[in-house]
């Protein structure tokens, strides 16, 4: 496959990996979840030298989803006229009291997995006597795609679908981990596709005030070893820019379409919360007022309830790159990803659900 | 969820709409955000939308430092 | 765990291996049922035979490559053949809805017929329901079906060791891939037909090897990472995979990508997964033709489970599926 394969070149990769030493103990963080996924589902992190240590963010868009949030889905989706759409990652995310989507579904709710938010409005104009509802969730990547479905949904008039918003924004989630006190984290692994969207500006302060590199990288394994060695280089260097490794689709001024599509159809909320990581401010979108018609949570009452994690759980310590996953009381034991206890475990993506998957064997416990 | 996949357009439709081809898979994709793609280009999508344009310069860039670091490493 | 069945217990994966675990073998727990392996082997005045049953539940009926008719009868001709046995006979019961055509009923029925025939066996005996419309989504089928056991061989999980090789009689996924792509919802556009075949003469063939032969299955729901858990399971030793060993259509792979589901975990109905000795590898690519392929070997391990080596010298597990990518597949 053009594009893929030539980045995924072996003899590419080892000589990359070769490269990479330091002369100190650095931990590196990769922001998005399809990094961790990359990560462990190619074995790259066996291939880095001791001293390199790379850590896994809350890039996760399904992960973070507050369970009290996945309960506000189900109730919508428990209701006989909706027909509730999503992405099919979603489904088995669990909420208070460990139901989920595919439980709800199990006991007659209509629920379908869709592979885009436009399916979901032709499942509405095919089902004009039927609620559709989307579950839209995931970050800038995504949030534009959501935003030009509820602009034709407008535009075609139907008025029968509707957007559950929690699309989330990346850069108020890095500012969140760099305030925890005693994050250590020397640098961050960029993510790739968000930055197809929003540039690479919105990274910028995470060098100007916290004086971390960024490097912004693609997702195959020498993207992102490529990242990896120009972070390095720069700690070694002592500089602390954005560079972007993905200029093959990242441009450093991402997407004006996307962007002016994010701008008017989205407001950004005054806080939204961010399961394991709490409450952070201006992180979330939620649906324009001119657009309050296809606004889900307008059109139907939700409990709303807020849920706390349980008490084993410490999948904030895991987000903030503060604990492996291995280090968690729970993993692998009470949490997995058959019966996930907190949000790290519940989808491939997440950083204890791809090592579950995928790593577990590697380290002797 | 951040999957987003390499496809050539293999020809505009529509109600701005693109066929684009993943390795011999066909979808109709939206170019909203790429509206000036044409047959033959190479774009990044994700959930049904074309979000980039992939840059085959930039690209071959990218591949010319992993032949230097192969070539680097032979030679060590 | 929820109280109720979910989706997931259909999957092939944990969830159902836990179902049938935890609820039918306990309930009816006898030693032909233990081994839980494809068919049941039945001793009758020392002749041993392979007894087994499947049930058919795809949707929609007809995909590209096949149908539930022709699915029907070569899934329980090769659940008899990768347990060694040659299939004798086949019995069938159709669950239908009331309302569906009787043509397409006809044509259903003639795929089986056709597929008993090339598969050399007779569908013996049958039974027809019909329940309301709004049942039985058009139809089920459930198969059964007798065979005669090879006395050459002797298969089962725990015959397999240390530096035994896995082979596979070919590419995978395609059948799960062509039927996700007949249901229309992910409106992907792609040439593949579902692989369904009857493996009589593979297995037969293999057969030959006598005890050099030592495991072999179908890889169906679940695809070739949940059939290779059971075995390791079974087996008490780890499976290693060579990711680039295993043969997978460019095409299919690219569907894969795009939705996210390792071809692993895809279902096929006309492949079959072997166990040989070593110095047996050969002759076996040589019996099953130039589509097969050595993907991996058999290790011992203090931990038992299925590893996938990347390309570029790491590892990664192979779990027991959870959830369900691909409902409904088979």
């Amino acid at each position: 496959m053009k594009y893929t394969d030539e980045y995924r070149d072996p003899a590419a990769v080892a000589a990359l990996a070769a490269g990479l030493h330091f002369d100190r103990h650095v931990k590196l963080m990769e922001v998005c979840g399809g990094h961790t996924h990359a990560i462990y589902r190619h074995g790259l992190d066996a291939l880095l030298p001791d001293e390199i240590e790379l850590v896994h963010g809350p890039g996760c868009p399904v992960c973070v989803i507050p369970m009290g949030r996945v309960d506000d889905a189900i109730s919508i989706a428990e209701r006989p006229e909706v027909i509730f759409t999503s992405f099919g990652d979603m489904l088995r995310v669990p909420g208070g009291r460990r139901r989920s989507l595919l439980e709800a579904k199990a006991r007659g709710a209509d629920v379908r997995i869709v592979y885009s938010p436009l399916d979901a409005l032709d499942v509405a104009r095919a089902h004009p006597g039927r609620e559709v509802v989307f579950f839209g969730v995931g970050f800038e990547t995504t949030a534009p795609a959501t935003a030009v479905t509820l602009l034709r949904a407008r535009t075609l008039g139907v008025r029968n679908f509707s957007v559950f918003c929690n699309h989330v924004l990346i850069a108020p989630a890095l500012r969140a981990i760099l305030d925890t006190p005693d994050t250590e984290i020397d640098g961050f692994v960029g993510p790739g596709h968000v930055s197809t969207v929003i540039g690479t500006s919105p990274y910028e302060f995470v060098a100007r005030e916290y004086g971390r590199p960024v490097v912004v990288a693609g997702f195959e394994p020498t993207d992102i070893l490529q990242a990896v060695a120009l972070l390095v280089r720069q700690l070694r260097e002592g500089r602390a820019e954005v560079e972007n490794q993905y200029g093959r689709v990242v441009r450093d001024e991402g997407n004006p379409a996307a962007l002016a599509a994010l701008e008017y159809v989205f407001q950004v909320r005054d806080d939204f919360e961010w399961r394991g990581l709490g409450a952070i401010p201006h992180s979330g979108y939620r649906i324009a007022d001119e657009l309050g018609d296809w606004d889900a949570e307008r059109r139907f009452e939700v409990p709303g309830a807020r849920i706390e994690d349980p008490k084993a759980c410490r999948c904030g310590d895991v987000l903030r790159g503060m604990a492996k996953p291995y280090e968690c009381g729970v993993f692998g034991t009470a949490c997995t990803p058959e019966k996930p206890l907190g949000t790290c475990m519940v989808s491939s993506e997440g950083a204890c659900a791809a090592y579950y998957a995928y790593g577990r064997h590697r380290v002797a416990v | 969820m951040c999957l987003g996949i390499p496809a050539q357009v293999v020809e505009r439709q529509p109600d701005g709409l693109a066929k684009v081809d993943f390795g011999g898979v066909r979808r109709s994709v939206s170019v909203a955000f790429t509206p000036d793609v044409a047959a033959g280009d190479w774009v990044l999508v994700h959930v049904g939308f074309a979000l980039a344009r992939i840059d085959e310069e930039e690209a071959q860039a990218t591949l010319e430092l992993l032949g230097e670091a192969v070539a680097a490493e032979l030679s060590a | 765990m929820s109280d109720v069945v979910t989706l997931a217990h259909g999957a092939g994966g944990k969830a159902s291996r836990r179902l049938v675990e935890d609820l039918f073998l306990d309930e009816l727990r006898n030693p032909l049922l233990e081994p839980l392996s494809d068919a049941a082997l039945v001793s009758a005045n020392g002749t041993r035979l392979a007894f087994t049953t499947d049930a058919y539940v795809v949707r929609p009926l007809v995909f590209p490559g096949g149908d539930i008719g022709e699915l029907a009868v070569n899934g329980t001709v090769n659940d008899l053949a990768v347990s060694g046995a040659q299939p004798l006979a086949l019995t069938a019961g159709f669950v239908i809805e009331e309302g569906f055509p009787l043509d397409e009923l006809r044509a259903l029925t003639h795929s089986a017929a056709a597929a008993a025939k090339a598969a050399g066996v007779s569908v013996a005996a049958g039974d027809t329901k019909v329940v309301e419309r709004g049942a039985a989504d058009g139809l089920y089928v459930t198969t059964a079906g007798i065979g005669l056991l090879d006395p050459r061989v002797d298969l089962s999980p725990a015959r397999v060791r240390p530096g035994d090789v896995v082979i596979v009689s070919g590419a995978i996924a395609e059948h799960g891939i062509a039927v996700m792509l007949a249901r229309g919802d992910l409106r992907l556009e792609l040439d593949v037909v579902s692989d369904t075949a009857p493996l009589h003469r593979e297995a037969g063939a293999l057969c030959a090897l006598g005890p050099q032969l030592r495991w072999m299955r179908d890889p169906t729901r679940g695809g070739l990472a949940t059939t290779l858990n059971e075995l390791v399971s079974g087996c008490g030793a780890s499976v290693a995979l060579q990711e680039t060993a295993i043969p997978v259509r460019e095409d299919v792979r690219a569907a894969c990508e795009l939705l996210g589901i390792d071809p692993l975990y895809v279902a096929n109905e006309g492949k079959l997964v072997a166990v040989v000795a070593p110095g047996s590898a050969g002759i076996a690519l040589e019996a099953l033709g130039p589509e097969a392929a050595v993907i991996g070997e058999v290790r011992a391990d203090d931990v038992p489970m299925v590893l996938c080596e990347t390309p570029f010298g790491g590892s990664r597990i192979v779990d027991m599926l959870v959830g369900d990518p691909l409902p409904r597949i088979c």
